[in-house]
């Protein structure tokens, strides 16, 4: 396989990788990884330079829409980014100390927890009562939806932080953005409205993976003839599945989709406890 | 004309459309200069073969800011890829800063704290005894 034939396989793969990744909310990054090291055998801190870069690609892509849309909240979103960035940069750090092979289990162990999310239950219901932390932060918002404009107020924001900042040092560690444990941390600990909660964490996501991309760019993670493929075709997949997503229903790929991602997590745990990284 | 000074003030909806835009612009920029590296990398060494098996790391021209700089100037395909990936990775470094200007600008002075936290935060990640 020559250079050509390898970059034009990977970016079809990454196309494919941020097709799917927006249109089951899971990203582009979580495809890119087991793309590289099971099919194409790159090592692995290859394939995490390279998760990292398609995160920021596809966060600052689909981010700009939303935030123009006033769905994002920022102030939440700028606050929670202490947690992950602090725990993005202590991920970077753990990751020189961590074995290739306990990353890939942890990758695959993240996977299967990313994809049980996503076929979980949302809240859509506003709280019209939040804690004190709440009001003392200005985090209590409003977003627009088809109904009109609907207030919310936050509760749990101690909880929620510490999530995220378990969120950010996965990322970190792995190269993924981690938007699972980051709708968890809002969703269910700090009932942010769901539209709110993903999309202030897609809009997070370019920022926790530029605190750790610093590091990892400079430790040569990420490479230019990967690189490049994977951020023409994750940017090119998201924008198709951002226009497929208002035609189609996604109820049964979301399932199909988690069945497949489970699949290769399998796969990348018992490669990892069989030392094939 | 003594206008009302309520109507001058810089609002959320000013920072999420500024932001947004911040955003667009810098993923379209890297995006092209991606391509134009990606072509010319082709076009360069297109018929060789990969080697990504084995991990290699620091001490590449592409791993560090004066690398590439220096190899922008020699027109290796790499290096221009290499930039397109910097400017990918500095929009949201930069977001945090118009963010900064923004909370200024509606005088929220705990935000702007809040922000200067994040921007420490990384600029500490980037800066932290590594190599520029």
């Amino acid at each position: 396989m020559t250079i050509l034939t390898f970059t034009l396989i990977l970016l079809l793969g990454a196309y494919l990788a941020g097709l799917a990744g927006s249109l089951t909310g899971l990203g582009g990054g979580v495809v890119i990884i087991p793309l590289l090291t099971l099919f194409f055998h790159v090592d692995i801190r290859y394939a995490i330079g390279a998760a990292l870069v398609a995160s920021i690609a596809t966060s600052s892509g689909s981010a700009s829409a939303y935030v123009k849309e006033g769905i994002t909240n920022i102030r939440l979103g700028m606050f929670l980014e202490i947690a992950t960035t602090a725990g993005a940069v202590i991920g970077a750090i753990l990751a020189i100390y961590t074995p290739v092979n306990i990353v890939a289990i942890l990758f695959g162990v993240t996977l299967i927890f990313s994809a049980a999310m996503t076929l979980r239950k949302k809240h859509e219901t506003a709280l019209t009562e939040g804690s004190k932390l709440s009001y003392l932060l200005k985090l209590n918002s409003s977003y627009p939806t088809k109904d009109g404009v609907v207030d919310y107020k936050l509760r749990n924001i101690g909880g929620g932080f510490s999530i995220m900042t378990l969120a950010g040092m996965l990322s970190g560690l792995l190269g993924i953005g981690s938007g699972a444990l980051k709708v968890l941390a809002m969703d269910s600990a700090m009932r942010v409205p769901f539209r709110v909660s993903t999309t202030t964490s897609n809009f997070m996501v370019g920022v926790t993976a530029a605190a750790s991309a610093v590091v990892y760019l400079q430790r040569g993670y990420i490479d230019p003839g990967i690189a490049f493929p994977v951020i023409i075709g994750v940017l090119a997949g998201a924008f198709t599945g951002s226009k497929l997503l208002m035609k189609i229903d996604v109820k049964w790929l979301k399932i199909i989709f988690s069945f497949a991602i489970t699949a290769i997590a399998l796969n990348m745990i018992y490669n990892g406890f069989n030392h094939k990284f | 004309m003594n206008t009302n000074k309520e109507t001058k003030r810089v609002t959320d909806y000013d920072m999420q459309q500024l932001i947004g835009q911040v955003l667009r612009y810098g993923v379209l920029i890297s995006g092209i200069i991606a391509i134009i590296g990606g072509i010319w990398y082709l076009f360069q060494q297109g018929s060789g073969l990969p080697d990504y098996g084995t991990f290699h790391g620091e001490g590449e021209g592409y791993t560090s800011l004066t690398g590439i700089i220096k190899g922008l100037g020699d027109g290796s395909a790499k290096e221009i890829i290499q930039l397109g990936v910097v400017i990918l990775i500095a929009t949201p470094i930069i977001r945090i800063v118009f963010s900064l200007v923004a909370f200024g600008l509606e005088r929220d002075k705990l935000y702007m704290f809040i922000t200067l936290i994040v921007l420490s935060i990384i600029l500490f990640s980037t800066f932290g005894g590594l190599s520029i």
